[in-house]
């Protein structure tokens, strides 16, 4: 049998093709390398109920996959580094049933309309490869609306004064401010920022048959125990539920299969190690920026540009230690951000220029994270005053955070191939990961946080502390730990473009050459902006799976 | 009885856990439970399902059914990983894809003897001077010390959530959850 697509991958970008073609009445196969434990294995179109606030199963033993020891990647900052410098975890979203979705705290902003056009707008950096993407804000709007609607997003339209235009209102109205983020956003807006509840993929009331959030506390990394989390539960169960869907988890894609003019299907390999081939009419490839362009290169589809112009986010920690307790275990980890670090202001043009470069940006300040005493006991020194540390909780009940995502420029020389040497439990070749920040981004970080230390001391820190990851080069006493990013937000290794020579995909996600293969993951990402790249994949991947049926706006 | 450690081994665990997380006005790590933990990750493989993750989505503490006390099944892809993290990859050539895995099992026997069947018999300042000097063993040992005092109670540590209950910290309150107010308010 010949089925119309097969997805390889049930992610937030596979779910949204899974959603797409199936309304269009297309057949499709999603399959999936971990497990299922999002949806319940005796009626797919309902939520499981395997997720828990569980502190060591999510944080600690690897529930969400992937395991380091049966499906490692490695790192290296170059090549003179030899063939790695560490084999591990590296950049890794959940491998389960709903990807990378189940893990996230739900923050799903938009970009801005300059995100779309950095060069136009800004022009070329050195040593990176800033370029327009084909794809317009104006063309994603409708796409972007649509997405909001299908995971139900909690947010308030008129609140961030940087925000690209919107056709209509959020869904539904934010949820509950956390209360260190009532005195956070207070302090920041005192020294002149802009700070707003985060649009959040979290129901702040009844949506769409799943319950409203109950501010639990374990959203950042954790799956959500009551399903009220959108993102890709909504898309996945409403897949399944049109009959035309088949879910294969626990299945490893090994190579896409071609003729040498079209795809002709996949090869599997199953839970029980046999292999076996999925004959389809198309292949969409949703396994996320560092496994999608592995699976091209295992399947020999190496385009120049595959796996190059490899981006995450480069994160600033600022922190904060305040006299009185901020219980930031209660509501979803992350209740506001601001954008003023985004844009592109005459203190930024100063520093920028002071730095021998035409221009930075920095990225999205998230206000707050998760708050968990296992992670937290391991920062403190064994002993006696362990215990009277973990009772006064400096760096827990009484801190708060601010994270930037701090924008990433794409580099050629940072790209995702496969190691030489290192291979899966299933015995192909893993994921390398060569990354080194451009200057840029270490400027722009330089550049922001002492705003945010200021704000913290505004906000009555007694003690504050800046941090990044990477860490500089010259800054890292853990080594290769130090210098592989912690961001999950992984983008960029089969950009898209017009050109064939300058991009591996184009406007709607087909490959150069080989149209009948779809990329509908942040891997067609042209620059990484400083915004979380869910709500951004999930609507381009609408759009190409749109464009597949044969239509150009949402059903 | 511990299910995977000596007697003896288990006395110097314990030993060793409560150097790392003494008792003051609250539970130490053996109060706590802390080296059950550690000993039942050790033994995690000789009760099934093997005691890896804990079920969901709610514990019985604050509403709902006790489902944590209910662990998941492994896939074999689970069990090969985690049969490999706890014994090692022991020759077989399934668990050394990648080349040789030293298991926390054997870690555990080795270190529990670099600190010395004397450990016990010694004072506190002899025993901490031993755990610095064992620096990767007493590393590892720390991190399950804090996970076996934060984490929840059915992994076996944490006794009663008398850890949580220290700190003031609630642990998992799924179906309760908090409401707007008091995630709102000071």
């Amino acid at each position: 049998m010949t089925v119309d697509a097969v997805i390889v991958g049930s992610g937030p970008g596979g779910a949204t093709a899974a959603d797409v073609l199936t309304r269009a009445g297309w057949s499709v196969v999603i399959v999936e390398k971990g497990r299922n434990h999002l949806l319940d294995p005796d009626d797919l179109t309902r939520p499981a109920a395997d997720y828990s606030n569980d502190e060591l199963k999510f944080l600690y033993r690897h529930f969400l996959g992937p395991d380091p020891l049966v499906e490692p990647r490695t790192f290296r900052r170059g090549e003179e580094e030899g063939d790695h410098a560490y084999v591990g975890e590296v950049n890794s979203i959940p491998t389960t049933v709903g990807g990378g979705g189940t893990h996230a705290d739900g923050k799903v902003p938009r970009f801005r309309e300059e995100d779309f056009a950095l060069l136009s707008t800004h022009g070329p950096v050195d040593g990176a490869e800033v370029a327009d993407w084909p794809v317009s804000y104006d063309d994603l709007e409708p796409f972007y609306a649509e997405a909001e609607r299908a995971i139900g997003v909690a947010g308030d339209a008129g609140a961030n004064p940087f925000a690209a235009w919107r056709s209509g209102p959020y869904p539904m109205a934010p949820g509950a401010p956390m209360y260190g983020a009532v005195l956070s956003s207070a302090a920041a807006e005192g020294i002149g920022l802009h700070p707003y509840a985060a649009p959040t993929a979290a129901n702040s009331v009844p949506y769409d048959g799943r319950p409203a959030c109950n501010n639990c506390g374990f959203c950042a990394f954790f799956g959500c125990p009551i399903h009220a989390k959108g993102d890709p539960v909504a898309l996945l169960t409403r897949a399944m539920a049109s009959g035309n869907a088949e879910l294969l988890a626990e299945t490893f894609v090994a190579r896409v299969r071609t003729d040498g003019r079209r795809a002709t299907g996949v090869s599997v390999v199953g839970p029980d190690g046999a292999t076996r081939d999925i004959d389809a009419r198309h292949v969409v490839i949703a396994a996320g920026a560092v496994e999608t362009p592995r699976l091209l290169l295992l399947s020999g589809i190496d385009l120049p540009l595959v796996g190059r112009n490899f981006m995450v986010h480069f994160q600033t920690f600022v922190i904060g230690v305040f006299p009185e307790r901020l219980h930031g275990h209660k509501g979803r980890a992350v209740t506001h951000v601001h954008d003023d670090a985004v844009i592109v202001d005459e203190a930024a043009r100063a520093a920028a220029a002071e730095a021998g470069l035409p221009w930075i940006r920095g990225g999205l300040v998230e206000h707050g994270g998760p708050s968990l005493p296992v992670m937290e006991a391991k920062i403190y020194p064994w002993g006696a005053k362990h215990k009277s540390l973990m009772r006064s909780s400096p760096m827990r009940d009484r801190m708060w955070a601010f994270t930037m995502q701090g924008e990433d420029l794409p580099q050629l020389t940072n790209r995702v191939d496969l190691d030489p040497t290192v291979r899966d439990a299933r015995g192909f070749p893993v994921a390398r990961v060569t990354y080194r920040p451009h200057r840029h981004e270490l400027v722009a970080s330089a550049h922001h946080a002492p705003r945010l230390v200021r704000v913290l001391e505004d906000m009555g820190a007694t003690w504050t502390m800046t941090s990044t990851s990477p860490l500089p080069e010259g800054q890292d006493r853990r080594g290769a730990l130090s210098a592989i990013p912690m961001s999950r937000h992984v983008m960029g290794t089969t950009r898209m473009g017009d050109d064939p020579k300058t991009s591996v995909v184009d406007a709607r996600g087909r490959l150069h050459g080989l149209d009948n293969v779809v990329v509908a993951d942040s891997s067609v990402f042209v620059t990484s902006a400083g915004y979380g790249p869910t709500l951004t994949l999930v609507a381009l991947a609408a759009r190409a799976a749109a464009a597949l049926v044969g239509r150009t706006d949402p059903a | 009885m511990p299910l995977f450690l000596t007697d003896d081994e288990f006395a110097v665990l314990c030993a060793a856990c409560e150097r790392l997380i003494p008792e003051d006005e609250t539970p130490g790590a053996v109060r706590a439970g802390v080296p059950d933990y550690i000993d039942g990750l050790l033994g995690a493989f000789l009760v099934d399902p093997p005691r890896i993750w804990a079920g969901g989505p709610t514990s019985g503490r604050h509403g709902g059914e006790a489902a944590f006390a209910r662990f998941h099944r492994l896939s074999p892809l689970d069990e090969l990983a985690w049969r490999t993290r706890i014994e090692g990859s022991r020759g077989i050539p399934e668990r050394e894809f990648n080349g040789p895995v030293r298991g926390l099992q054997e870690k555990y026997r080795s270190g529990l003897a670099e600190l010395g069947a004397d450990f016990c018999d010694l004072g506190p300042e002899d025993q901490d001077d031993r755990l610095r000097n064992c620096r990767s063993f007493t590393a590892l040992l720390y991190e399950h010390c804090c996970e076996g005092m934060y984490g929840a109670p059915e992994y076996g540590g944490n006794r009663d959530g008398a850890a949580w209950e220290a700190i003031a910290y609630p642990g998992d309150v799924q179906p309760r959850g908090w409401s707007d107010a008091e995630v709102a308010g000071p």
